[in-house]
């Protein structure tokens, strides 16, 4: 049985899907009896979307109107 | 007042001047060829379409200088447009540009973060911190609560704290959605040195979100 320190060492790991097997049947086997463990898988997956959500930068339109003028001069060459 | 990055204006300047070996947008003689032309307009395509994600990229990797990045990129992509074999690469091969181009003036700038020493961060655990320091004793959802006192900038202050070498795959891949081979590929970086990239840069993410959270008194209830 892997300790807590592993089963946190390896969390996001798991949930990048980039465990190895035998490492996923540990933690899987950890999680499934411990519930301070299990809070930190669920931390661990709020973290992840959390950094996903921060993404939504858009494209200014003054910054897309001078990228376009630009594609517009490679055009022209 | 318009404004051009100075290496794309001089580029373009040498590009037109040029009395080098022609490559598929150039021609000795007037007027491009059919071929040329579709390859242009091919070329127009994928860079108009791709523009909202390179700069999100851009702006992710070097802040403010998103623009310039995406003009670099842009002039450079153009140039080698001729040897993108498969069309259907050819998003992926315009993030691989932006993201070397963002890379070699992160280099530039030598801006680096200060360095933060990893045995501080082995045994980290925001969760735990979150539990143990309680910031809001009246929170039935104290972690949510804690998440939620960030605006997209403060997690960009954050992110600008690490290190390069820690930011760049942790961008690409939780705020990109690359998968962690793409960016081994994008950074032609073995994937076990990823990896390992990546999962001190988590670590490193939750201790500064800690920090930054305990320096701009985001950890006040009721604050938002």
């Amino acid at each position: 049985m892997i300790t807590c320190a592993e089963a946190v060492e390896r969390l996001w790991a798991y949930l990048d899907d980039t465990l190895a097997p035998a490492d996923r049947a540990a933690l899987e086997k950890h999680l499934g009896i411990c519930r301070v463990c299990c809070g930190e898988a669920e931390f661990a997956q709020e973290l992840r979307s959390f950094l996903a959500r921060s993404a939504g930068e858009e494209l200014p339109e003054d910054v897309r109107t001078r990228l376009i003028a630009s594609l517009d001069e490679l055009d022209a060459t | 007042m318009e404004r051009r990055s100075s290496s794309f204006v001089i580029a373009l300047a040498e590009k037109r001047n040029t009395t080098g070996a022609p490559n598929v947008f150039q021609k000795a003689d007037a007027g491009p060829s059919p071929r040329e032309t579709a390859t242009k307009k091919r070329f127009r395509l994928l860079a108009e379409a791709q523009l909202p994600r390179l700069y999100t990229i851009a702006r992710r990797l070097v802040g403010d200088e998103a623009e310039d990045a995406v003009q670099d990129a842009l002039l450079k992509a153009y140039r080698a447009f001729d040897q993108l074999e498969h069309a259907s690469a050819g998003p992926a091969w315009l993030a691989s540009i932006v993201v070397n181009v963002c890379r070699d003036r992160g280099r530039a700038r030598a801006r680096a973060p200060a360095e933060v020493s990893l045995d501080a961060i082995t045994d980290f655990s925001l969760y735990r911190k979150i539990a143990d320091e309680e910031p809001f004793p009246y929170s039935d959802s104290l972690h949510l609560d804690f998440l939620e006192q960030f605006e997209a900038e403060d997690v960009r202050a954050v992110l600008e704290r690490l290190p390069d070498r820690y930011r760049i795959p942790l961008v690409l891949v939780y705020v990109d959605g690359f998968a962690t081979k793409e960016v081994a590929r994008l950074l032609d970086t073995p994937l076990g040195t990823v990896l390992a990239q990546l999962h001190r840069g988590r670590k490193l993410f939750e201790r500064q979100l800690w920090l930054y959270a305990a320096e701009n008194g985001l950890l006040v209830e009721g604050r938002r």
